[in-house]
C-alpha cells in the first residue's frame, strides 16, 4: 500500500502527516499526532468516543478515513482548554459531577460544544438529541444533560458581558 | 478490527471516477460518507481493493427547488443537511423526519442521501419516504445519464440498478400537490443509533371538504427485500372519506404487503402488526395535518 501526504489543521496548528489509504482520522490523531484525548470504543461509529469537530460538524473518527481529512480544520479535546483554563463546558462537566470513568467525555464535550456554538439556548430534547451518539455507561447522563445546561448559562453570561 | 488494505482514488470529476470504476470493474467501490462501507469493510462484509472517493467532486452536494421540476438533492447530500434544510423541513417535511431518524449527529454529518440508497439496506429510512413522494433517481455513466423510479432504482438487499460504472448524482423529487402532508414513522428499540424494524412513510391529501383522500401514497421499509409501496392500502384511501374503518383497512392492507423476514430485530409476524399500527397512525397523523391545510387555505 502506497502511503500519502495530507495536510491537516488540528487544534490551529498545521500538520503534514504520511497516511495509509486504510488509516482513519483517529488512527491519525492518536497515533501520529499522540492526540490521545480521542478515545478508540467501538471503532464501529457507535459509541461517539472518537467523536472530534471537523470543520465545525461533529464526527465519528473512526469512521472518517484520514485521506478525507486532508485540508480539515479538526478540533480535539486538547484544543479546548486555552493553557491552564479549562473550557466552560469543561469546568461545567467537573461542577456537576458529569463524568466518572472518563472514557466518554471527550466526545461527550465536543458534542456539547458543536451544540452550543449552533445553538447556545438548547432546550433538553435539543441536548439529548446532540449526545444521543455518545454512549455513556457511567452517568446516566443527568448529570451531563446538567452540566451542558450549565455551561449554555454561563457561556450566554459571559458573552452578554462582554 | 483494523481495516483491509486498498488503494484510494480522489477523482476531481464525475467522468474520471466513472473511468476508474471501470478500470477496475467489479474491485472498486465508490465511497462517500462512509458511515456504512468503513463498517462493512471493518467486519469484512464488504471487500475492495480500490476505493473511489467521489466526495471532492463539486456540484454534487447541493439541494435545489425550482417551481416547475422540483426538489433537487445532490447525491453527497449528508442527512445532516437534509434535516437542517428550511427547504426540505418546509415542504418535504416527510424527508426531514426521515433524515432526522438516522443514526446519530455525528452519522448525520458524514453519512449521505446517495450512500444510504446505494448501500440499499432494506431498513434505509430515506428510502421510504423517497418513494411516498414518488422521486427519481439521477445517474452519470460514460455512455450517458438515466432517470430512474425509486421503485426500480432497489434490485434486492444490498443491491441496486446501477452499472459497475454508473454513479447516483442526484436524487429529484417532483412538486407535490399543495395541502398535502407527509409522515415517516420510525419503529426501533432505542430513539438513536438503531435502524428500523420496521419503517412507514405516508403521503396524503384531502380534497376541500377536508375529508375524502384526493391522493395518498404509502412506502414501507425494512419488511421485504427492499423497500416498497403498498399500493394496495393506498387505493383503499383515494376517494374515500378517511374513517376509522378506511384508514383500519388500509393498514391492514399494506401489512399483508409486507414481506418480512424474522431475525434480530423481529420476528416476521411481529414485523407486518408494526407495519398495520405505524400504516394506522401515519394516516392520522397526516391526515390531521392535511385537514389543518385545507381549512387554512379555506380561510384565506
Amino acid at each position: 500500500m502506497t502511503t500519502e501526504l495530507i495536510s491537516l489543521v488540528v487544534n490551529g496548528e498545521a500538520h503534514q502527516v504520511l497516511v495509509k489509504p486504510n488509516w482513519t482520522l483517529l488512527d491519525v490523531l492518536r497515533d501520529e499526532l499522540n492526540l490521545t484525548g480521542t478515545k478508540r470504543g467501538c471503532d464501529t461509529g457507535c459509541c461517539g468516543a472518537c467523536t472530534v469537530i471537523v470543520d465545525g460538524k461533529t464526527v465519528n473518527s473512526c469512521l472518517m478515513l484520514a485521506m478525507k481529512a486532508d485540508g480539515r480544520n479538526i478540533l480535539t479535546i486538547e484544543g479546548l482548554a486555552r493553557g491552564d483554563k479549562l473550557h466552560p463546558i469543561q469546568e461545567a462537566f467537573i461542577e456537576k459531577g458529569a463524568l466518572q470513568c472518563g472514557f466518554c467525555t471527550p466526545g461527550m464535550v465536543l458534542s456539547a460544544k458543536a451544540l452550543l456554538d449552533e445553538n447556545p439556548s438548547p432546550t433538553e430534547e435539543d441536548i439529548k438529541t446532540a449526545i444521543a451518539g455518545n454512549l455513556c455507561r457511567c452517568t446516566g447522563y443527568i448529570q451531563i444533560i446538567e452540566a451542558i445546561q450549565a455551561a449554555a448559562r454561563n457561556l450566554a453570561g459571559s458573552a452578554s458581558r462582554r | 478490527m483494523s481495516l483491509p488494505k486498498f488503494a484510494y482514488f480522489v477523482p476531481a470529476t464525475i467522468e474520471e471516477a466513472c473511468r476508474l470504476l471501470r478500470q477496475h470493474n467489479g474491485r472498486a467501490k465508490i465511497i462517500a460518507g462512509g458511515t456504512d462501507l468503513i463498517v462493512s469493510m471493518r467486519e469484512r462484509l464488504i471487500a475492495a481493493e480500490y476505493l473511489v472517493d467521489i466526495t471532492r467532486i463539486p456540484g454534487l452536494d447541493s439541494i435545489g427547488h425550482d417551481a416547475h421540476s422540483g426538489l433537487n438533492i445532490g447525491a453527497l447530500c449528508t442527512h445532516g443537511q437534509i434535516e437542517s434544510s428550511r427547504l426540505i423541513r418546509q415542504r418535504f417535511a416527510v424527508l426531514a423526519q426521515a433524515a432526522h431518524t438516522i443514526g446519530a449527529v455525528q452519522v448525520r454529518n458524514l453519512g449521505t442521501i446517495g450512500g444510504n440508497l446505494c448501500h440499499a439496506a432494506p431498513s434505509a429510512d430515506s428510502a421510504p419516504a423517497l418513494l411516498a413522494l414518488d422521486a427519481r433517481a439521477r445517474t452519470f455513466s460514460l455512455q450517458g445519464g438515466r432517470i430512474l423510479g425509486l421503485e426500480d432504482f432497489f434490485t434486492g438487499p444490498g443491491g441496486t440498478a446501477l452499472k459497475p460504472d454508473e454513479i447516483l448524482t442526484a436524487i429529484e423529487v417532483p412538486n407535490p400537490p399543495a395541502g398535502y402532508a407527509g409522515i415517516y414513522l420510525k419503529h426501533s428499540p432505542r430513539q438513536a443509533m438503531d435502524l428500523a424494524v420496521v419503517g412507514v412513510a405516508v403521503v396524503l391529501c384531502l380534497a376541500e371538504d377536508g375529508l375524502t383522500c384526493s391522493d395518498a401514497r404509502i412506502a414501507l421499509g425494512a419488511v421485504a427485500p427492499t423497500p416498497i409501496r403498498a399500493r394496495q392500502a393506498e387505493g383503499l384511501l383515494r376517494g374515500k372519506k378517511l374513517d376509522d374503518d378506511v384508514i383500519k383497512e388500509s393498514a391492514r392492507a399494506a401489512a399483508e404487503a409486507a414481506r418480512p423476514i424474522s431475525d434480530i430485530r423481529g420476528s416476521a409476524e411481529y414485523r407486518k402488526e408494526i407495519v398495520a399500527v405505524l400504516t394506522g397512525r401515519g394516516i392520522e397523523q397526516a391526515m390531521r395535518e392535511a385537514r389543518q391545510k385545507v381549512r387554512r387555505k379555506g380561510k384565506s
